[in-house]
Protein backbone atom coordinates (compact mmCIF):
# COMPACT_ATOMS: atom_id res chain seq x y z
CA UNK A 1 0.00 0.00 0.00
CA UNK A 2 1.54 3.21 -0.73
CA UNK A 3 0.19 6.95 0.76
CA UNK A 4 -2.10 8.67 -1.25
CA UNK A 5 0.03 11.12 -3.10
CA UNK A 6 -3.02 13.40 -4.58
CA UNK A 7 -1.87 16.21 -3.16
CA UNK A 8 -3.45 19.45 -3.86
CA UNK A 9 -0.87 20.47 -5.95
CA UNK A 10 -1.26 17.80 -8.15
CA UNK A 11 -4.98 17.55 -8.58
CA UNK A 12 -5.07 21.42 -9.31
CA UNK A 13 -2.03 21.29 -12.30
CA UNK A 14 -4.42 18.03 -13.40
CA UNK A 15 -7.59 19.87 -13.94
CA UNK A 16 -6.76 23.39 -14.04
CA UNK A 17 -3.55 23.32 -16.28
CA UNK A 18 -2.20 26.53 -16.96
CA UNK A 19 0.33 25.41 -20.02
CA UNK A 20 -2.37 23.01 -21.69
CA UNK A 21 -2.98 24.39 -25.47
CA UNK A 22 -1.56 24.83 -28.43
CA UNK A 23 1.55 27.77 -29.01
CA UNK A 24 1.52 28.93 -32.38
CA UNK A 25 4.90 30.58 -31.62
CA UNK A 26 6.66 27.39 -30.89
CA UNK A 27 10.15 27.19 -32.45
CA UNK A 28 9.96 23.70 -31.79
CA UNK A 29 7.72 20.64 -30.37
CA UNK A 30 8.07 17.22 -29.54
CA UNK A 31 5.98 14.36 -29.33
CA UNK A 32 6.77 11.45 -26.04
CA UNK A 33 4.39 9.10 -25.39
CA UNK A 34 4.24 5.86 -22.49
CA UNK A 35 3.10 3.28 -24.65
CA UNK A 36 2.19 0.87 -21.90
CA UNK A 37 -0.16 3.29 -20.17
CA UNK A 38 -1.24 5.17 -22.91
CA UNK A 39 0.29 9.07 -21.64
CA UNK A 40 0.46 10.86 -25.05
CA UNK A 41 1.76 14.43 -24.94
CA UNK A 42 2.95 17.11 -27.10
CA UNK A 43 5.60 19.86 -25.78
CA UNK A 44 5.86 22.53 -27.42
CA UNK A 45 8.82 25.50 -26.80
CA UNK A 46 9.40 29.03 -28.54
CA UNK A 47 13.34 29.66 -27.52
CA UNK A 48 14.58 32.75 -28.58
CA UNK A 49 18.07 34.78 -27.79
CA UNK A 50 19.28 31.72 -25.84
CA UNK A 51 15.84 31.79 -23.25
CA UNK A 52 13.08 29.76 -23.15
CA UNK A 53 10.19 32.23 -23.60
CA UNK A 54 7.05 30.17 -23.88
CA UNK A 55 5.86 26.69 -23.54
CA UNK A 56 2.77 24.64 -23.88
CA UNK A 57 1.70 21.27 -24.17
CA UNK A 58 -1.21 19.03 -25.24
CA UNK A 59 -2.29 15.56 -25.07
CA UNK A 60 -3.46 13.16 -22.73
CA UNK A 61 -3.11 11.00 -19.96
CA UNK A 62 -3.14 10.48 -16.01
CA UNK A 63 -3.01 12.88 -13.63
CA UNK A 64 0.50 12.97 -13.28
CA UNK A 65 1.98 13.04 -16.67
CA UNK A 66 -0.63 15.84 -17.66
CA UNK A 67 0.34 17.57 -13.88
CA UNK A 68 3.82 17.01 -13.89
CA UNK A 69 4.36 18.58 -17.41
CA UNK A 70 2.39 21.43 -16.41
CA UNK A 71 4.55 21.99 -13.07
CA UNK A 72 7.50 21.59 -15.53
CA UNK A 73 6.72 24.04 -17.56
CA UNK A 74 6.33 26.17 -14.98
CA UNK A 75 9.22 25.86 -13.78
CA UNK A 76 11.00 26.05 -17.04
CA UNK A 77 9.82 29.18 -18.77
CA UNK A 78 11.94 32.10 -18.58
CA UNK A 79 15.14 29.86 -18.13
CA UNK A 80 17.72 28.93 -20.38
CA UNK A 81 18.41 26.10 -21.66
CA UNK A 82 21.36 25.04 -19.27
CA UNK A 83 18.79 25.83 -16.73
CA UNK A 84 16.36 23.70 -17.92
CA UNK A 85 18.49 20.68 -18.05
CA UNK A 86 20.07 21.33 -14.56
CA UNK A 87 16.15 21.14 -13.43
CA UNK A 88 15.68 18.05 -15.32
CA UNK A 89 18.60 16.39 -13.78
CA UNK A 90 17.12 17.78 -10.68
CA UNK A 91 13.64 15.53 -11.24
CA UNK A 92 15.18 12.40 -12.23
CA UNK A 93 17.38 12.33 -9.29
CA UNK A 94 14.17 13.35 -7.34
CA UNK A 95 12.10 10.38 -8.73
CA UNK A 96 14.77 7.67 -8.57
CA UNK A 97 14.93 8.65 -4.87
CA UNK A 98 18.58 9.88 -4.69
CA UNK A 99 17.81 14.02 -4.16
CA UNK A 100 19.01 16.13 -1.12
CA UNK A 101 16.91 18.93 0.64
CA UNK A 102 18.09 21.44 -0.93
CA UNK A 103 18.36 20.26 -3.83
CA UNK A 104 14.57 19.26 -3.36
CA UNK A 105 13.94 22.99 -2.36
CA UNK A 106 15.10 24.38 -5.78
CA UNK A 107 12.75 22.12 -7.66
CA UNK A 108 9.09 24.03 -6.02
CA UNK A 109 6.29 22.32 -6.45
CA UNK A 110 7.63 19.46 -8.57
CA UNK A 111 8.93 18.38 -5.40
CA UNK A 112 5.57 17.33 -4.94
CA UNK A 113 5.98 14.80 -6.83
CA UNK A 114 8.89 13.43 -4.79
CA UNK A 115 6.67 10.12 -3.64
CA UNK A 116 6.19 8.95 -6.99
CA UNK A 117 9.67 7.35 -6.46
CA UNK A 118 8.31 4.92 -4.42
CA UNK A 119 5.51 4.13 -7.44
CA UNK A 120 8.12 2.37 -9.61
CA UNK A 121 5.22 1.68 -11.89
CA UNK A 122 4.31 5.04 -12.43
CA UNK A 123 7.76 7.05 -12.63
CA UNK A 124 8.02 6.86 -16.19
CA UNK A 125 4.13 9.38 -15.80
CA UNK A 126 5.95 12.01 -13.67
CA UNK A 127 8.57 11.55 -16.10
CA UNK A 128 6.99 11.90 -19.60
CA UNK A 129 6.92 15.66 -19.70
CA UNK A 130 10.96 15.70 -18.36
CA UNK A 131 11.88 12.54 -20.75
CA UNK A 132 10.63 15.28 -23.98
CA UNK A 133 11.62 17.84 -22.34
CA UNK A 134 15.15 16.35 -22.94
CA UNK A 135 14.58 15.66 -26.56
CA UNK A 136 13.76 18.87 -26.97
CA UNK A 137 17.05 20.28 -25.20
CA UNK A 138 19.10 18.17 -27.81
CA UNK A 139 17.68 19.60 -30.64
CA UNK A 140 19.84 21.69 -33.11
CA UNK A 141 17.21 24.89 -33.03
CA UNK A 142 17.63 25.04 -28.78
CA UNK A 143 21.47 24.38 -29.06
CA UNK A 144 21.71 27.25 -32.02
CA UNK A 145 19.86 29.82 -30.29
CA UNK A 146 22.18 28.70 -27.59
CA UNK A 147 24.73 29.93 -29.30
CA UNK A 148 23.55 32.65 -31.07
CA UNK A 149 23.12 34.73 -27.94
CA UNK A 150 26.65 35.84 -27.23
CA UNK B 1 -13.91 -28.86 6.30
CA UNK B 2 -17.64 -27.04 6.58
CA UNK B 3 -18.43 -24.78 3.61
CA UNK B 4 -18.39 -21.52 5.55
CA UNK B 5 -14.79 -22.18 6.70
CA UNK B 6 -13.67 -23.22 3.22
CA UNK B 7 -14.69 -20.16 1.84
CA UNK B 8 -13.64 -18.61 4.05
CA UNK B 9 -10.26 -15.84 4.04
CA UNK B 10 -8.79 -17.90 6.98
CA UNK B 11 -7.42 -20.10 5.05
CA UNK B 12 -5.09 -17.93 2.92
CA UNK B 13 -2.28 -17.17 4.80
CA UNK B 14 -1.13 -13.63 2.66
CA UNK B 15 -3.87 -12.42 4.78
CA UNK B 16 -2.34 -12.92 7.69
CA UNK B 17 0.76 -11.14 6.23
CA UNK B 18 -1.46 -8.14 4.96
CA UNK B 19 -4.41 -8.56 7.46
CA UNK B 20 -6.42 -5.11 6.36
CA UNK B 21 -6.01 -5.93 2.19
CA UNK B 22 -9.02 -6.12 0.29
CA UNK B 23 -8.00 -7.94 -3.13
CA UNK B 24 -9.90 -7.30 -5.95
CA UNK B 25 -7.27 -8.66 -8.53
CA UNK B 26 -7.99 -12.55 -9.07
CA UNK B 27 -8.50 -12.47 -12.65
CA UNK B 28 -4.76 -11.42 -12.50
CA UNK B 29 -4.22 -14.20 -9.94
CA UNK B 30 -5.73 -15.72 -6.91
CA UNK B 31 -4.34 -15.88 -3.78
CA UNK B 32 -3.33 -19.80 -2.58
CA UNK B 33 -5.00 -21.12 0.78
CA UNK B 34 -2.65 -23.30 3.37
CA UNK B 35 -4.19 -26.22 2.09
CA UNK B 36 -2.15 -25.72 -1.39
CA UNK B 37 0.95 -24.14 0.10
CA UNK B 38 1.75 -27.06 2.29
CA UNK B 39 0.57 -29.83 -0.10
CA UNK B 40 4.34 -28.49 -2.44
CA UNK B 41 5.67 -27.85 0.83
CA UNK B 42 5.29 -31.42 1.57
CA UNK B 43 5.97 -32.80 -1.37
CA UNK B 44 9.74 -30.95 -1.60
CA UNK B 45 10.09 -32.52 2.15
CA UNK B 46 8.45 -36.22 1.46
CA UNK B 47 8.41 -37.36 -1.93
CA UNK B 48 11.28 -35.33 -4.11
CA UNK B 49 12.82 -36.61 -6.78
CA UNK B 50 13.12 -36.84 -10.74
CA UNK B 51 9.55 -37.75 -11.99
CA UNK B 52 9.92 -40.59 -14.79
CA UNK B 53 13.68 -41.39 -14.68
CA UNK B 54 14.94 -43.20 -11.82
CA UNK B 55 14.74 -46.74 -10.78
CA UNK B 56 14.62 -46.42 -7.10
CA UNK B 57 11.45 -45.82 -4.32
CA UNK B 58 11.58 -41.72 -4.10
CA UNK B 59 11.47 -41.77 -8.10
CA UNK B 60 8.54 -43.54 -8.29
CA UNK B 61 6.77 -41.37 -5.45
CA UNK B 62 7.72 -38.23 -7.10
CA UNK B 63 6.10 -40.10 -10.47
CA UNK B 64 2.90 -41.15 -8.70
CA UNK B 65 2.50 -37.47 -7.46
CA UNK B 66 2.89 -35.92 -10.79
CA UNK B 67 0.88 -38.73 -12.50
CA UNK B 68 -1.71 -38.49 -9.66
CA UNK B 69 -1.95 -34.69 -10.41
CA UNK B 70 -2.91 -35.54 -14.10
CA UNK B 71 -5.32 -37.62 -13.56
CA UNK B 72 -7.31 -35.31 -10.91
CA UNK B 73 -7.12 -33.02 -14.03
CA UNK B 74 -8.67 -35.21 -16.01
CA UNK B 75 -11.62 -35.81 -13.72
CA UNK B 76 -11.74 -32.26 -13.10
CA UNK B 77 -12.22 -30.99 -16.61
CA UNK B 78 -14.28 -34.48 -17.67
CA UNK B 79 -11.61 -35.60 -20.30
CA UNK B 80 -11.51 -39.27 -21.77
CA UNK B 81 -7.94 -39.98 -20.76
CA UNK B 82 -4.84 -38.89 -19.41
CA UNK B 83 -3.49 -38.46 -22.71
CA UNK B 84 -5.20 -35.07 -23.42
CA UNK B 85 -3.73 -33.63 -20.43
CA UNK B 86 -0.42 -31.90 -21.25
CA UNK B 87 1.18 -29.97 -18.20
CA UNK B 88 2.45 -26.55 -19.61
CA UNK B 89 3.77 -23.52 -17.34
CA UNK B 90 0.62 -21.39 -17.57
CA UNK B 91 -2.70 -20.85 -20.44
CA UNK B 92 -0.14 -18.80 -22.51
CA UNK B 93 2.46 -21.56 -23.06
CA UNK B 94 -0.71 -24.04 -24.00
CA UNK B 95 -1.85 -21.61 -26.45
CA UNK B 96 1.87 -21.44 -28.12
CA UNK B 97 2.01 -25.20 -28.02
CA UNK B 98 -0.80 -25.83 -30.01
CA UNK B 99 0.14 -22.53 -32.26
CA UNK B 100 3.56 -23.85 -33.10
CA UNK B 101 2.70 -27.50 -33.14
CA UNK B 102 -0.46 -27.65 -34.76
CA UNK B 103 -0.48 -24.67 -35.78
CA UNK B 104 2.65 -25.44 -38.26
CA UNK B 105 1.33 -28.61 -39.62
CA UNK B 106 -2.21 -27.57 -40.10
CA UNK B 107 -2.31 -23.80 -41.27
CA UNK B 108 -1.24 -22.97 -45.20
CA UNK B 109 -0.70 -19.80 -47.02
CA UNK B 110 -4.20 -18.30 -47.28
CA UNK B 111 -5.91 -19.71 -44.71
CA UNK B 112 -7.94 -18.14 -42.38
CA UNK B 113 -7.73 -17.65 -38.29
CA UNK B 114 -10.63 -16.22 -36.36
CA UNK B 115 -10.24 -14.68 -33.24
CA UNK B 116 -12.72 -12.79 -30.87
CA UNK B 117 -11.53 -9.27 -30.97
CA UNK B 118 -12.23 -9.37 -27.04
CA UNK B 119 -8.96 -12.13 -26.54
CA UNK B 120 -6.08 -11.74 -24.11
CA UNK B 121 -2.77 -11.40 -25.66
CA UNK B 122 -2.22 -14.43 -24.99
CA UNK B 123 -4.57 -15.82 -27.30
CA UNK B 124 -4.34 -13.70 -30.33
CA UNK B 125 -0.19 -12.73 -30.23
CA UNK B 126 0.65 -16.80 -30.90
CA UNK B 127 -2.17 -16.52 -33.94
CA UNK B 128 -0.57 -13.42 -35.40
CA UNK B 129 2.73 -14.91 -35.38
CA UNK B 130 1.57 -18.31 -36.78
CA UNK B 131 -0.28 -16.40 -39.18
CA UNK B 132 2.76 -14.38 -40.43
CA UNK B 133 5.04 -17.17 -41.02
CA UNK B 134 2.74 -19.10 -42.90
CA UNK B 135 0.83 -16.04 -44.83
CA UNK B 136 -2.39 -16.86 -43.20
CA UNK B 137 -5.00 -14.15 -42.07
CA UNK B 138 -5.99 -13.24 -38.87
CA UNK B 139 -10.06 -12.44 -38.85
CA UNK B 140 -11.37 -10.80 -35.84
CA UNK B 141 -14.96 -11.67 -34.56
CA UNK B 142 -16.57 -8.93 -33.50
CA UNK B 143 -18.69 -8.63 -30.22
CA UNK B 144 -21.80 -6.02 -28.85
CA UNK B 145 -20.45 -2.91 -26.97
CA UNK B 146 -21.56 -5.09 -23.53
CA UNK B 147 -19.54 -7.69 -24.97
CA UNK B 148 -22.07 -10.67 -26.29
CA UNK B 149 -20.95 -12.77 -29.30
CA UNK B 150 -23.49 -14.22 -31.14
CA UNK B 151 -24.34 -17.95 -33.13
CA UNK B 152 -24.98 -15.89 -36.23
CA UNK B 153 -22.09 -13.69 -36.36
CA UNK B 154 -19.49 -16.84 -35.52
CA UNK B 155 -21.78 -18.23 -38.85
CA UNK B 156 -21.36 -15.37 -40.87
CA UNK B 157 -17.63 -14.81 -40.10
CA UNK B 158 -16.70 -18.33 -41.09
CA UNK B 159 -15.89 -19.45 -44.15
CA UNK B 160 -14.38 -22.48 -45.65
CA UNK B 161 -10.96 -21.12 -45.00
CA UNK B 162 -11.26 -20.51 -41.81
CA UNK B 163 -9.00 -23.34 -40.34
CA UNK B 164 -9.14 -22.55 -36.34
CA UNK B 165 -11.45 -19.99 -34.27
CA UNK B 166 -10.01 -19.34 -30.72
CA UNK B 167 -12.19 -17.59 -28.07
CA UNK B 168 -12.38 -17.32 -24.23
CA UNK B 169 -14.81 -18.98 -22.19
CA UNK B 170 -15.06 -16.16 -19.97
CA UNK B 171 -13.37 -12.71 -21.48
CA UNK B 172 -10.86 -11.15 -18.62
CA UNK B 173 -12.58 -7.81 -19.55
CA UNK B 174 -16.31 -8.51 -19.71
CA UNK B 175 -16.73 -11.60 -17.44
CA UNK B 176 -19.25 -12.51 -19.67
CA UNK B 177 -19.79 -16.35 -20.21
CA UNK B 178 -19.85 -17.03 -24.06
CA UNK B 179 -21.97 -19.99 -25.29
CA UNK B 180 -18.78 -22.13 -26.01
CA UNK B 181 -21.09 -25.23 -26.87
CA UNK B 182 -23.11 -23.49 -29.63
CA UNK B 183 -20.17 -22.44 -31.45
CA UNK B 184 -18.25 -25.85 -30.80
CA UNK B 185 -21.31 -27.17 -33.28
CA UNK B 186 -20.81 -24.10 -35.63
CA UNK B 187 -17.49 -24.57 -35.97
CA UNK B 188 -17.15 -28.50 -36.38
CA UNK B 189 -20.04 -28.09 -39.00
CA UNK B 190 -17.80 -26.27 -41.03
CA UNK B 191 -14.61 -28.53 -40.23
CA UNK B 192 -13.02 -25.69 -38.22
CA UNK B 193 -10.77 -26.50 -34.61
CA UNK B 194 -11.75 -24.57 -32.24
CA UNK B 195 -9.54 -23.76 -28.87
CA UNK B 196 -11.16 -22.20 -25.92
CA UNK B 197 -9.20 -20.44 -23.66
CA UNK B 198 -10.16 -21.34 -20.13
CA UNK B 199 -7.58 -19.19 -17.75
CA UNK B 200 -11.13 -17.32 -16.54
CA UNK B 201 -13.41 -19.71 -16.85
CA UNK B 202 -12.08 -23.11 -15.30
CA UNK B 203 -11.54 -21.19 -11.75
CA UNK B 204 -15.24 -20.09 -11.51
CA UNK B 205 -17.43 -22.76 -13.47
CA UNK B 206 -17.79 -26.66 -13.72
CA UNK B 207 -15.94 -26.69 -17.18
CA UNK B 208 -16.56 -30.61 -18.74
CA UNK B 209 -14.65 -30.60 -21.99
CA UNK B 210 -16.98 -33.54 -23.56
CA UNK B 211 -19.57 -31.40 -23.11
CA UNK B 212 -18.47 -28.50 -24.43
CA UNK B 213 -16.98 -30.51 -27.47
CA UNK B 214 -13.96 -28.40 -27.94
CA UNK B 215 -10.69 -29.33 -29.80
CA UNK B 216 -8.87 -27.76 -26.84
CA UNK B 217 -8.69 -25.97 -23.63
CA UNK B 218 -5.85 -24.11 -21.98
CA UNK B 219 -5.71 -22.90 -18.60
CA UNK B 220 -3.46 -21.74 -15.69
CA UNK B 221 -3.10 -23.39 -11.55
CA UNK B 222 -2.25 -19.77 -10.54
CA UNK B 223 -5.58 -18.13 -11.51
CA UNK B 224 -7.68 -21.21 -9.52
CA UNK B 225 -5.76 -21.15 -5.86
CA UNK B 226 -2.64 -23.28 -7.35
CA UNK B 227 0.79 -22.15 -8.22
CA UNK B 228 2.58 -19.97 -10.43
CA UNK B 229 4.46 -21.41 -13.00
CA UNK B 230 1.68 -24.44 -13.76
CA UNK B 231 -0.57 -24.88 -16.97
CA UNK B 232 -2.74 -27.24 -18.60
CA UNK B 233 -3.57 -27.64 -21.99
CA UNK B 234 -6.36 -29.99 -22.57
CA UNK B 235 -6.69 -31.88 -26.49
CA UNK B 236 -8.24 -34.18 -27.95
CA UNK B 237 -6.23 -37.18 -28.18
CA UNK B 238 -7.13 -37.71 -32.00
CA UNK B 239 -5.52 -34.32 -32.71
CA UNK B 240 -3.04 -34.50 -30.23
CA UNK B 241 -1.96 -37.96 -31.62
CA UNK B 242 -1.14 -36.68 -35.35
CA UNK B 243 1.05 -33.19 -33.68
CA UNK B 244 4.84 -32.82 -34.09
CA UNK B 245 6.50 -32.00 -30.88
CA UNK B 246 7.00 -28.73 -29.09
CA UNK B 247 10.26 -28.91 -27.43
CA UNK B 248 12.22 -31.34 -27.63
CA UNK B 249 15.05 -32.91 -25.00
CA UNK B 250 14.70 -35.35 -22.38
CA UNK B 251 11.61 -37.29 -21.44
CA UNK B 252 9.71 -36.83 -24.36
CA UNK B 253 11.85 -39.81 -26.43
CA UNK B 254 11.17 -43.20 -27.14
CA UNK B 255 14.42 -44.23 -28.55
CA UNK B 256 17.14 -41.72 -29.78
CA UNK B 257 19.99 -42.48 -32.03
CA UNK B 258 22.19 -40.67 -34.13
CA UNK B 259 20.25 -39.57 -37.05
CA UNK B 260 16.96 -38.88 -34.85
CA UNK B 261 14.23 -39.86 -32.39
CA UNK B 262 11.06 -41.37 -32.16
CA UNK B 263 9.30 -39.80 -29.50
CA UNK B 264 7.68 -40.92 -26.65
CA UNK B 265 3.79 -41.48 -26.12
CA UNK B 266 1.02 -38.71 -25.31
CA UNK B 267 0.95 -37.01 -23.05
CA UNK B 268 4.85 -37.25 -22.10
CA UNK B 269 5.54 -36.42 -26.09
CA UNK B 270 4.81 -32.74 -25.02
CA UNK B 271 6.80 -32.35 -21.64
CA UNK B 272 10.21 -32.05 -22.32
CA UNK B 273 13.33 -31.63 -20.08
CA UNK B 274 12.54 -31.94 -16.08
CA UNK B 275 8.79 -30.97 -15.21
CA UNK B 276 6.79 -29.06 -12.63
CA UNK B 277 6.16 -32.22 -10.05
CA UNK B 278 6.27 -29.39 -7.17
CA UNK B 279 3.83 -27.30 -8.97
CA UNK B 280 1.33 -30.26 -10.64
CA UNK B 281 0.99 -31.22 -6.50
CA UNK B 282 -0.14 -27.79 -5.74
CA UNK B 283 -2.90 -28.08 -8.86
CA UNK B 284 -3.69 -31.39 -7.35
CA UNK B 285 -4.54 -29.72 -4.38
CA UNK B 286 -6.16 -26.35 -5.79
CA UNK B 287 -8.56 -29.35 -7.50
CA UNK B 288 -9.40 -30.96 -4.02
CA UNK B 289 -10.12 -27.67 -2.81
CA UNK B 290 -12.56 -26.68 -5.02
CA UNK B 291 -14.22 -29.93 -5.33
CA UNK B 292 -14.71 -29.70 -1.10
CA UNK B 293 -16.02 -26.90 -1.66
CA UNK B 294 -18.21 -27.27 -4.63
CA UNK B 295 -19.11 -24.85 -7.29
CA UNK B 296 -22.28 -24.71 -6.74
CA UNK B 297 -21.09 -22.97 -3.63
CA UNK B 298 -18.25 -20.77 -5.15
CA UNK B 299 -20.67 -19.78 -7.98
CA UNK B 300 -23.42 -19.14 -5.41
CA UNK B 301 -20.54 -17.22 -3.43
CA UNK B 302 -19.36 -14.85 -6.08
CA UNK B 303 -22.20 -14.11 -8.05
CA UNK B 304 -23.99 -12.88 -4.52
CA UNK B 305 -20.61 -10.87 -4.01
CA UNK B 306 -20.77 -9.60 -7.69
CA UNK B 307 -24.26 -8.35 -7.31
CA UNK B 308 -23.30 -6.33 -3.88
CA UNK B 309 -20.26 -4.64 -6.14
CA UNK B 310 -22.46 -4.05 -8.98
CA UNK B 311 -25.45 -2.52 -7.31
CA UNK B 312 -22.85 -0.35 -5.39
CA UNK B 313 -21.34 0.71 -8.40
CA UNK B 314 -24.40 1.50 -10.04
CA UNK B 315 -25.23 3.96 -7.38
CA UNK B 316 -22.33 6.34 -8.24
CA UNK B 317 -23.18 8.31 -11.31
CA UNK B 318 -19.57 9.14 -12.82
CA UNK B 319 -19.28 5.16 -12.81
CA UNK B 320 -19.55 3.59 -16.35
CA UNK B 321 -19.27 -0.45 -16.14
CA UNK B 322 -18.16 -1.90 -19.40
CA UNK B 323 -20.15 -5.17 -20.30
CA UNK B 324 -23.48 -6.58 -19.22
CA UNK B 325 -26.53 -5.05 -17.44
CA UNK B 326 -27.00 -7.54 -15.33
CA UNK B 327 -24.11 -8.22 -12.59
CA UNK B 328 -24.66 -12.61 -13.14
CA UNK B 329 -23.25 -11.97 -16.59
CA UNK B 330 -20.27 -10.82 -14.71
CA UNK B 331 -18.22 -14.05 -12.83
CA UNK B 332 -16.74 -11.88 -10.56
CA UNK B 333 -15.12 -9.25 -13.26
CA UNK B 334 -16.19 -5.40 -12.83
CA UNK B 335 -14.01 -3.57 -15.53
CA UNK B 336 -15.06 0.32 -15.17
CA UNK B 337 -13.97 3.83 -16.26
CA UNK B 338 -14.86 6.85 -14.21
CA UNK B 339 -14.83 9.95 -16.04
CA UNK B 340 -12.02 12.35 -15.73
CA UNK B 341 -10.05 10.11 -13.91
CA UNK B 342 -7.43 8.13 -15.68
CA UNK B 343 -7.41 4.28 -14.44
CA UNK B 344 -3.51 4.28 -13.56
CA UNK B 345 -4.65 7.03 -11.04
CA UNK B 346 -8.09 5.13 -9.86
CA UNK B 347 -5.55 2.09 -9.21
CA UNK B 348 -3.39 4.35 -6.99
CA UNK B 349 -6.37 5.50 -5.08
CA UNK B 350 -7.79 2.53 -4.12
CA UNK B 351 -3.77 1.43 -3.34
CA UNK B 352 -3.24 3.83 -0.74
CA UNK B 353 -6.78 2.18 0.84
CA UNK B 354 -5.14 -0.83 0.63
CA UNK B 355 -7.51 -2.07 -1.84
CA UNK B 356 -5.58 -3.93 -4.79
CA UNK B 357 -7.39 -3.10 -8.21
CA UNK B 358 -5.56 -3.37 -11.76
CA UNK B 359 -5.91 -1.30 -14.07
CA UNK B 360 -4.65 -0.61 -18.05
CA UNK B 361 -5.71 -2.77 -20.77
CA UNK B 362 -5.57 -5.71 -19.32
CA UNK B 363 -3.70 -7.34 -21.92
CA UNK B 364 -6.71 -7.03 -24.46
CA UNK B 365 -5.51 -4.11 -26.40
CA UNK B 366 -8.05 -4.55 -29.50
CA UNK B 367 -10.65 -4.99 -27.64
CA UNK B 368 -10.06 -1.61 -25.96
CA UNK B 369 -9.22 -0.12 -29.29
CA UNK B 370 -12.72 -1.87 -30.28
CA UNK B 371 -14.77 0.00 -27.28
CA UNK B 372 -12.79 3.27 -27.94
CA UNK B 373 -11.42 3.51 -24.75
CA UNK B 374 -7.52 3.54 -23.65
CA UNK B 375 -8.07 2.07 -20.68
CA UNK B 376 -9.96 0.69 -17.88
CA UNK B 377 -9.73 -0.20 -14.51
CA UNK B 378 -10.80 -4.08 -12.86
CA UNK B 379 -12.13 -5.28 -10.13
CA UNK B 380 -12.18 -9.08 -9.95
CA UNK B 381 -13.16 -11.17 -7.09
CA UNK B 382 -13.22 -14.70 -5.90
CA UNK B 383 -15.44 -16.89 -3.35
CA UNK B 384 -12.76 -16.24 -0.56
CA UNK B 385 -13.54 -12.24 -0.92
CA UNK B 386 -16.28 -11.09 1.77
CA UNK B 387 -18.76 -8.18 2.02
CA UNK B 388 -16.13 -6.41 3.95
CA UNK B 389 -13.87 -6.44 0.72
CA UNK B 390 -17.02 -5.36 -1.64
CA UNK B 391 -18.63 -2.31 0.87
CA UNK B 392 -14.93 -0.82 1.04
CA UNK B 393 -13.94 -1.22 -2.27
CA UNK B 394 -18.15 1.25 -3.59
CA UNK B 395 -17.03 3.50 -0.71
CA UNK B 396 -13.46 4.30 -2.02
CA UNK B 397 -14.88 4.54 -5.64
CA UNK B 398 -17.15 6.62 -4.19
CA UNK B 399 -14.55 8.67 -3.07
CA UNK B 400 -11.93 8.80 -6.34
CA UNK B 401 -13.43 11.70 -7.92
CA UNK B 402 -13.26 13.83 -5.07
CA UNK B 403 -9.59 12.71 -4.17
CA UNK B 404 -8.61 13.77 -7.48
CA UNK B 405 -9.72 17.39 -6.98
CA UNK B 406 -13.50 17.57 -7.96
CA UNK B 407 -15.41 19.11 -6.24
CA UNK B 408 -19.11 18.06 -4.90
C1 LIG C 1 -8.43 -14.76 -20.59
C2 LIG C 1 -6.98 -14.99 -20.29
N1 LIG C 1 -6.25 -15.75 -21.11
C3 LIG C 1 -4.96 -16.01 -20.87
C4 LIG C 1 -4.31 -15.47 -19.79
C5 LIG C 1 -2.86 -15.76 -19.61
O1 LIG C 1 -2.62 -16.50 -18.48
P1 LIG C 1 -1.12 -16.77 -18.03
O2 LIG C 1 -0.49 -15.44 -17.84
O3 LIG C 1 -1.26 -17.53 -16.76
O4 LIG C 1 -0.47 -17.56 -19.11
C6 LIG C 1 -5.03 -14.66 -18.91
C7 LIG C 1 -4.38 -14.08 -17.71
O5 LIG C 1 -4.04 -12.97 -17.55
C8 LIG C 1 -6.40 -14.41 -19.16
O6 LIG C 1 -7.11 -13.62 -18.36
Amino acid sequence: MADNFYGEVLTDHNLHPQHKHELDCATCSQHGVNPSCGDDIVLNLEVRNGIIENGSFTGSGCAISQASADIMLDLIIGKTPEEAEHYKELFMKMISGGITDEELEELEEASALQSISKMPARVKCAALGWRTLETLLNFKEVKNEDINKG
Amino acid sequence: MMNKELLSKQNFPVFDAYPGLAYLDNSATQQKPRQVIEAVNRYYCEENANPLRGLYELSVKATDAYEGARTAVKGFIGAKSEKEIIFTRNASESLNLIAYSWGRENIKADDEILVAVSEHHSDLLPWQILAKQKGAVIRYLECSQSGEYTAQALRKALTPKTKLFAVAQISNVFGRLNPIKEFTDICHENKTVIVCDGAQSVPHIPVDVQELGVDFLAFSAHKMLGPMGMGVLYGKEELLEKMPPFLSGGEMIEYVTREGATYAELPHKFEAGTVNAGGAVGLKAAIDYINELGFEAIERREDELTKLAFEGMKKIPYVNIIGADDPHDHHGILTFTIEGVHPHDIAAVFDSENIAIRAGHHCAQPLHQFLGVQSTARMSLAFYNDEKDIERFVSVLGSVRRKMGYGG
